[in-house]
């Protein structure tokens, strides 16, 4: 773990964890009931990635905007959504978050920043350079967070925004968060040299372990100062791993075939790799937490989950009627 | 009223709407030379904080649109040639069209994006598209196609005040063609065509490029005997369905021009709304003219094969209209 940062009290600590921890067992909830096809379609989790996002968002501020990917429930969180309109939305209520229209894979918080989850890999890379743009003509000192995988950065809008970005010194911080996977395939089988090479032409870089909160949050706050003074873009890798599958349950329909080991993702849960047992492990090393104050946290998240599933099973059905008055404003489809 | 040419009426309404909200910008590519004419004069005007090049990476651009939405903005995106709509087509159809409704309608898009369309100038197959029926597909954006002057300077005024998103397609041909442009405010509303010349016996519905050649038909069949309503649409999306009805009601004969391709083109819903909603009034087939399902070739020669004018419009009309001169 990095070490403690003595601008920390305790509570920021536990924020950190509690946040980790409410991506984690709202997911899992997920996980579950999916396979009972308590809610529609299909959700990608980002199970094993919390200390990527949760560092990451916490040294923005609500002003600031993110852009996220299909597996965008962590970030959601993170930016600080609420889980219980999250889920509303997954279940295709009207109480969700985009009043059930989205659903998991656009869950969006104009309000907080959260310029949405994208089912287009890459979807995010222009638009978090355009509100950069913005954010640069306005001179508000705001920045704009573009998180997206080592999929993604094979598309060709990585290299023209981040181009872009340096052309004009705009506040964008390229956030990959490098799992090793590009849904299906092994992003290794499919990519030309690393990643930060590429960002490397553009813009200041650091690749940090994304499994430790503290390392992921040091390098993003130093992105962000730069951004927010001029000094123009950044890339921050993080290097993690997905612990689910592209999206779930989808043995149902690989036919048998798997792309990665069970050993390799079991080593990734170990305690000595896992986000959240290492953060928990480094609280209680370091006596900034005990194991009441962790079980305090661990029931509280318990209880935002169980709160959220019964919100969202409440809800009401979405209105089919705003497909037609929805797709533009005062103007019917 | 004042004689602008076609683009110079567009340059009007950029610089009227530029000086009326601080919050509109223009970006694209080479805007601040302006190779058609239609930003020229913005940048000493306005400067670089309020229009400016872009590098050329349409993918990219398009997206940029609509994050600088996000900071306030009504962003004017020019993408010089329609052809260029397919480059930078993922941002326009997977997030500008779909963003408001998959958000539940947190958000507005103010965005305008302009692109020159059309043949007849030999500029070959990858710079003379339309892309109209492309957009008109996606369901989340407004497509304004003027054919002169007056229209050109009120849609797009029209469009920059809108928080939807909307192309202006510039017809590329037309852009030295002068016309009338009212004094002051002249806004066009979307969605209300125009009855361009009135007739009784076969109504001709079209737009953009493609009213000016219908005009020039239309004056030839005159002097055979046969009188033609031409509408002009204005915009195709929201398309005037009244319009086209009240027509073929009186003349019960329905000639669709349009420059696209035959397959999948605007001519071929615009016969669906008269069969669908008109078909009580119809007196005879209705009839198509538009691009073969080929791509623009350059020679001036065979480009003029594919291209739809005055007199295949003529031929397709007389096709329907028994009643020919004696």
């Amino acid at each position: 773990m990095a070490e403690a940062n003595v601008s920390h009290n305790q509570a920021d600590y536990l924020a950190l964890l509690r946040r980790m921890l409410l991506i984690r067992r709202s997911e899992e909830r997920l996980s579950a009931l999916c396979r009972e096809g308590k809610f529609p379609g299909a959700v990608h989790l980002y199970i094993g990635q919390e200390a990527s996002g949760v560092g990451a968002c916490s040294v923005i501020e609500d002003r600031d905007w993110i852009t996220s990917t299909h597996r965008g429930h962590g970030h959601f969180l993170a930016k600080g959504g609420e889980l219980k309109r999250m889920y509303a939305e997954i279940w295709g209520k009207r109480e969700g978050i985009c009043k059930g229209m989205g659903g998991s894979m656009h869950v969006a918080d104009f309000s907080k920043g959260i310029l949405g989850a994208n089912g287009i890999v890459g979807g995010g890379f222009a638009i978090a350079t355009g509100a950069a743009f913005g954010a640069k003509l306005r001179g508000d000192g705001r920045v704009a967070m573009c998180f997206f995988g080592d999929g993604a950065a094979n598309q060709g809008t990585f290299m023209e925004s981040m181009n872009v970005s340096s052309a004009w010194q705009l506040p964008t911080i390229f956030l990959c968060e490098n799992n090793g996977v590009s849904e299906f395939t092994i992003s290794s089988t499919v990519t030309g040299g690393k990643l930060v090479d590429r960002a490397k032409a553009f813009m200041p870089t650091v690749i940090v372990d994304g499994n430790d909160v503290l390392a992921v949050q040091a390098a993003v706050r130093e992105a962000v100062e730069r951004a927010r003074t001029g000094g123009g873009p950044s890339y921050v890798e993080t290097t993690t791993y997905r612990i689910q599958g592209h999206l779930e349950a989808e043995d149902a329909f690989l036919g048998g075939g798997t792309y990665r080991s069970a050993e390799e993702i079991s080593a990734w849960q170990q305690a000595n790799r896992d986000p959240i047992l290492r953060f928990q492990a480094f609280l209680t090393g370091e006596g900034i937490a005990d194991a009441a104050d962790l079980a305090a946290v661990e029931q509280s998240v318990l209880e935002e989950v169980e709160e959220a599933v019964a919100f969202a099973e409440a809800g009401e059905d979405a209105d089919p009627e705003l497909a037609f008055s929805l797709m533009f404003e005062n103007q019917e489809a | 009223m004042p004689r602008r040419r076609y683009i110079q009426a567009i340059n009007d309404a950029l610089f009227e709407e530029m000086e009326r909200n601080e919050n509109v910008i223009v970006i694209g590519e080479d805007v601040e030379l302006a190779i058609f004419g239609d930003t020229r004069g913005l940048y000493d005007r306005f400067g670089p904080n309020r229009i400016r090049n872009t590098p050329i990476c349409e993918a990219t651009m398009t997206g940029m649109a609509l994050g600088a939405t996000a900071a306030g903005f009504h962003v004017v995106l020019h993408m010089m040639f329609a052809n260029f709509v397919y480059t930078g087509f993922d941002a326009i159809a997977n997030q500008i069209a779909k963003m408001r409704l998959m958000t539940g309608g947190q958000i507005a898009l103010p965005i305008t994006i302009i692109a020159g369309y059309g043949g007849g100038g030999s500029n070959a197959a990858q710079h003379s598209d339309s892309a109209h029926p492309a957009l008109m597909n996606l369901g989340g954006i407004n497509v304004a196609m003027p054919s002169n002057s007056a229209d050109a300077k009120g849609l797009l005024k029209t469009a920059i005040r809108s928080n939807n998103p909307s192309f202006l397609l510039e017809a590329s041909a037309r852009g030295g063609q002068m016309g009338d442009v009212p004094d002051g405010d002249h806004l066009v509303p979307f969605g209300k065509a125009a009855i361009a010349r009135e007739g009784s016996d076969v109504t001709i519905v079209t737009v953009g490029s493609m009213v000016k050649p219908s005009l020039d038909a239309a004056k030839a069949l005159s002097e055979e005997g046969i009188e033609a309503e031409v509408i002009d649409l204005r915009t195709v999306v929201p398309i005037d369905e009244a319009a086209i009805l009240a027509s073929l009601a009186k003349t019960g004969r329905l000639v669709v021009v349009d420059e696209s391709r035959d397959r999948c083109g605007a001519g071929g819903y615009i016969a669906a709304i008269a069969a669908d909603k008109g078909f009580a009034s119809l007196k005879a087939p209705v009839k198509r003219v538009n691009i073969p399902n080929v791509a623009i070739p350059f020679a001036p020669i065979a480009e003029a094969a594919v291209l739809p004018d005055a007199n295949k419009i003529a031929v397709a009309v007389r096709g329907i209209v028994s009643k020919v001169a004696a």
